[in-house]
């Protein structure tokens, strides 16, 4: 990477007129945008055949042939069995609960303990800050089992607390957060100082304002993480009314057979939720990706 | 720690002569505690106690049952080391990690450059690309398990109207190790995908127009300046992806392991996950766990190198 250090500086050497190539389609650029293309289409397969199945009869679900991506006779009757039923319902709630117990207690010890490292001194903090980063190596799933132990020692098992906190230990985006808090400049807060603002009035008032990227990364990272959660979930939700919609649909309607149609009509509800957060927020969540992995 | 090397906290004596501003100077005191203890006392019950606790349990006949502990010494350790059906599943981990990371790196770089040259398309392809990462992993599942279904199922189908022998083929039968590659590798390509692609787009364009200027083809760009360029970048993802994949577990489990119970052969997690939780044996488990997080541990040392040097 020595090169791309080397390398960058040159770019203000020369403000060269950048050539556009417009109005000159080589057969090169149409080959890479079929070929784009092409595996788009192929990469929404999986979910377009689930979409088309949730909507056929369950009789035409089953046969399987002839495949027809368009349904002979179109039926809502897997969705309606679904909302019927009313469990689909419930996991989507929980899911809901406890994504955003886990994201907003993330955002909020995160930013309170990122702010502490990066702004204030205290006895030990390094070894503190050593000891939480540490962390970041830790598989969580290499510790299930003693986890499980410490939270039916909480009495938390099938409880909203004990899906959610074993989730909130987040060392990385401690991490992440102080080190965009050590690069915004410290004049900032100096005005916020000399009008005797305390270190949570700073926090609030100086870096949180700059920090919004950096925050709904952060948050919809941790959202989507905790939505997407199985493992830890499958063992601390046994009771059917307090599973997430991962565990829920992975355990209790994996039991449902043969039902195609209404199989696909839960992957399609189950999709729905993230792909709709995805949709909107896809510019902070592509940001983030970098941000979140490359630094 | 590389990362603390700019605090300018140590400067407490430079700042006493302009009385106003020292109304809040940054001098040690047990302030900066309070905003971290919050934090740190969740990381302590859930990260900390655990890992001590399970360290503990190893050395101990700990059942979920219930009954009284006693301390066994290394006995889980060496019955660990002894027991084939945990080499076993430790194997199909690493065969899956093998089989897997391939091509979620080739993959995802590949879609990357795609996406890269195809701008106009950029919408499309970030979400036909990336949206199936944001999709919970049992919805993944039960739409692949559907895909792969011998009677009925898309992909059979389309194999055998191109002459292609149907579920003969090893990947494509729903409960095989190939058929969870692929559907990993559809599920979570998106992630590698937009890694690439933002490391792509730190590129200056002025590399490339030197070489135009030089007469490079494309293919010599490729090889000569871009691939290089994303050493970095393809060294990150290769180490997150090995840790990714050496997690297998949920989509496994789904697919081939426990809720079917078609396959007696396991994933290590789920060899950890059945001896705790279905053989009882706490303490069995938690030696199993720390040989998984000995492996892990290893390649995270490196994804922490590569983290902190980028601080530089």
């Amino acid at each position: 990477m020595t090169a791309l250090q080397t390398r960058t500086p040159s770019s203000e050497t020369g403000p060269r007129t950048v050539k556009r190539r417009r109005g000159r389609i080589t057969a090169g650029t149409a080959l890479v945008y079929f070929a784009a293309f092409f595996l788009a289409v192929l990469w929404l397969v999986p979910l377009l055949w689930a979409l088309s199945t949730s909507f056929k009869t369950e009789t035409e679900a089953s046969l399987g042939q002839p495949i027809r991506w368009i349904p002979d006779e179109w039926s809502v009757e897997g969705y309606r069995v679904l909302f019927e039923r009313g469990d689909h319902v419930m996991w989507m709630i929980n899911s809901t609960l406890v994504s955003v117990i886990v994201t907003v207690l993330t955002l909020v010890l995160c930013v309170l303990a990122a702010y502490g490292f990066s702004r204030l001194d205290f006895p030990g903090k390094k070894v503190v800050y050593a000891v939480i980063l540490a962390g970041i190596m830790v598989p969580q799933q290499a510790l299930i089992i003693p986890m499980f132990d410490v939270v039916s020692a909480l009495r938390m098992v099938d409880t909203y607390w004990g899906l959610a906190l074993p989730q909130v230990v987040a060392p990385v985006m401690i991490f992440i957060l102080k080190r965009f808090f050590d690069a915004i400049p410290r004049d900032y807060e100096e005005a916020a100082r000399i009008d005797g603002a305390g270190h949570l009035r700073t926090l609030w008032s100086v870096i949180l304002p700059l920090s919004g990227p950096i925050l709904a990364a952060v948050g919809i990272f941790t959202f989507i993480g905790s939505w997407n959660n199985f493992l830890w979930p499958l063992l601390v939700a046994n009771d059917p009314s307090i599973m997430t919609l991962p565990v829920g649909l992975g355990v209790v309607a994996g039991g449902y057979g043969l039902l195609y149609a209404q199989n696909m009509a839960a992957a399609v509800l189950g999709a729905l939720p993230l792909l709709i957060v995805f949709m909107l927020f896809q510019k902070q969540i592509v940001k983030g990706v970098a941000g979140v992995g490359l630094k | 720690m590389t990362t603390e090397t700019e605090t300018p906290a140590a400067a407490p004596t430079a700042e006493q002569p302009p009385p106003p501003a020292a109304r809040a100077p940054r001098r040690r005191s047990w302030l900066g505690l309070w905003f971290v203890l919050p934090f740190a006392a969740v990381y302590a019950v859930f990260m900390l106690w655990p890992m001590l606790l399970g360290l503990y349990y190893s050395f101990t006949d700990k059942s979920l049952t219930g009954r009284p502990v006693s301390w066994i010494g290394l006995e889980n350790w060496s019955e660990a080391f002894g027991d084939a059906k945990a080499w076993d599943s430790l194997w199909n981990t690493a065969w899956f990690t093998i089989l897997s990371t391939p091509p979620l790196v080739v993959l995802g770089l590949a879609f990357a450059l795609l996406a890269h040259r195809a701008r106009k398309l950029g919408w499309f392809l970030r979400l036909s690309f990336f949206a199936p990462f944001v999709i919970p992993v049992s919805v993944v599942t039960m739409v692949w398990l559907w895909m792969y279904q011998p009677a009925g199922g898309l992909i059979n189908h389309y194999l055998g109207e191109w002459g292609l022998g149907g579920d003969r083929l090893w990947a494509f039968q729903a409960e095989s190790m190939g058929s969870v590659v692929i559907t990993t590798v559809w599920w979570t390509l998106g992630f590698n995908f937009l890694l690439y692609l933002a490391a792509l787009q730190t590129i200056p364009q002025e590399v490339y127009e030197a070489a135009d200027i030089d007469g490079a083809n494309a293919f010599q760009k490729l090889w000569g300046i871009t691939l290089p360029l994303l050493g970095r970048t393809t060294a990150l993802v290769v180490v997150l992806q090995l840790i990714a994949s050496l997690r297998i577990f949920d989509q496994y489990y789904l697919m081939a392991g426990g809720a079917s119970n078609l396959s007696p052969e396991n994933v290590f997690i789920q060899y950890i996950y059945n001896s705790g939780f279905v053989g009882f044996r706490v303490g069995y488990a938690s030696a199993l766990s720390y040989i998984l997080f000995f492996f892990i541990l290893l390649v995270a040392l490196v994804q922490f190198r590569l983290m902190s040097r980028r601080e530089d």
